[in-house]
């Protein structure tokens, strides 16, 4: 199994260890629940060093990026971060991912870890004519994402970079314990926060972690796994690269339109996914409460007026909001708010509810 | 924490055999690993059932698993406080977070189930592998 650079942190915390996508990462410390409600009230802190980064610089850069991605990155300017697609000819997904701009001609993509090799040899495989070099970069990079409403504070104690005036995807470049790092004021969580890139030796990676645990104490903040990250992430209706998206479903499917900018110039998947603009979707994306009792999981099908209708693409019980909820793809003419279906949670037939989403949002 | 009276299955779950009714559930081993409890199913008192037989469902954030019966036998109680507070599985294993109680068919069958001390050797194994 593959290990981050902060591996060790995680065994002397204590974490519980488990093979996520070929990584030995830890999925909790002191439990799912207590480290959702930590982020949600203090803050966590999390050890995401197993994320992809590629890196594109050139001068046909932007053109690169551009066709490979749904959203319009002409838009950005050095220092700003924007969330896209990395689609496939049919305008369905290879991957999401965060495009960074780091300065002209050169972005940074960060792509997720089950597909870092897919998603270079994508790139590749259509941008490899352009006047660009794109290199996957993901080993050199550590990233420790901080989470939550002391995340400013507690990250604060290791930079003199003011962190307070990055807003909302933004970053800059500072220092963090006198290592260059990227800092950047984004997540998955739904939480205000931090992600830090670095590049360092492993010492240095499990002293920062270690550090920022430790300080965090004093603002209650904790350590967190991947398990509290996932329940945190689907109560925010942030989508999961393999749970809610795929290669099988479109952009607007997903109930993505707005990182989708059809206008722009080429790029792939763009003539397949105008159509289904103007021909309307069949299928979408939808969030859901349990009406009954039980946990509507991953591949559990979902039934309406007793026909087949659909999947369950994510579902968990919401540590913070206290109830069971999740994401499936439902007929689009039976996905309006307060429609009842039902999910066959192993032998029985349990009642849902489509709710409005996100299930979860941060009070500003 | 001694548990003389406690019988455990490979499972995880034990029997109590203090006391007139036994009580079943599942180990603070199972409970770590199962993580926070959100659901439990129990069986409708009454209901028979044959050892090794899954009766009862617990379903955590992380997943789902089967509770298996530790002995044949026929439901008696079921503890009706898990409705509103699943967390006593994870709280309290042996004590409130009990299941249901089993009156028991063979008392036979408890020759098969491990005590404490077998037990304890028995999680050193699965931890070692």
């Amino acid at each position: 199994m593959k290990k981050t650079k902060i591996n060790e942190a995680h065994h002397v915390l204590k974490g519980k260890m488990v093979d996520f996508a070929g990584w030995e990462m830890p999925v909790q410390y002191s439990g799912v629940n207590t480290e959702h409600m930590a982020v949600r009230t203090t803050g966590g802190i999390f050890d995401v060093s197993h994320m992809g980064e590629i890196l594109f610089r050139g001068r046909e850069a932007l053109r690169a990026v551009q066709y490979l991605t749904s959203n319009d990155a002409s838009k950005l300017v050095p220092g700003k971060i924007q969330y896209s697609g990395l689609l496939t000819e049919k305008g369905c997904f290879v991957d999401d991912l965060l495009v960074y701009m780091l300065a002209e001609n050169e972005y940074l993509l960060v792509v997720n870890a089950a597909n870092r090799d897919k998603d270079f040899a994508w790139m590749i495989k259509n941008c490899g004519k352009l006047h660009v070099q794109i290199d996957n970069v993901s080993d050199e990079y550590s990233q420790i994402a901080v989470q939550g409403p002391v995340a400013l504070g507690l990250v604060q104690e290791f930079t003199d970079t003011d962190l307070s005036v990055i807003p909302y995807y933004h970053f800059v470049v500072g220092k963090v314990r006198g290592v260059e790092a990227i800092i950047s004021r984004t997540g998955y969580t739904g939480e205000d926060g931090f992600e830090i890139y670095f590049k360092s030796d492993e010492k240095f990676a499990v002293r920062l972690f270690l550090e920022l645990t430790e300080k965090g104490e004093k603002y209650d903040a904790l350590p967190a796994g991947l398990g509290a990250r996932d329940t945190l992430r689907l109560e925010a209706k942030m989508v999961l690269y393999g749970n809610d998206i795929d290669e099988e479903h479109t952009v607007l499917e997903a109930d993505l339109e707005w990182i989708l900018k059809l206008g722009k110039e080429p790029f792939l998947g763009q003539q397949p996914l105008l159509r289904q603009r103007a021909e309307g979707v069949t299928r979408k994306l939808t969030g859901f409460e349990m009406v009954d009792r039980g946990i509507a999981r991953h591949g559990y099908p979902v039934y309406m007026d007793g026909v087949p209708s659909g999947m369950v693409t994510s579902g968990t019980f919401t540590p913070y909001l206290r109830k069971a909820v999740g994401l499936a793809y439902l007929p689009a003419a039976k996905s309006a708010i307060g429609t009842v279906f039902h999910v066959e949670i192993r032998d029985r037939m349990a009642a849902a509810r489509v709710v409005e989403t996100p299930f979860y949002k941060r009070r500003k | 924490m001694s548990l003389e009276g406690f019988r455990f299955t490979k499972d995880h779950e034990w029997i109590n055999t203090d006391r007139t009714t036994f009580r079943v559930g599942i180990t603070e081993y199972a409970q770590h690993e199962l993580g926070d409890v959100v659901y439990v199913e129990l069986p409708p008192p009454g209901k028979v059932v044959s050892k090794s037989a899954p009766i009862a469902n617990i379903e955590s954030v992380k997943a789902v698993s089967d509770v298996y019966s530790p002995l044949s036998g026929t439901v008696g109680e079921i503890n009706g406080k898990l409705a509103e507070h699943p967390e006593l599985v994870n709280q309290d294993p042996y004590g409130e977070g009990w299941l249901f109680t089993l009156q028991i068919g063979d008392p036979t069958e408890l020759d098969g189930l491990m005590d404490q001390k077998k037990y304890e050797e028995y999680l050193k194994g699965i931890s070692g592998e």
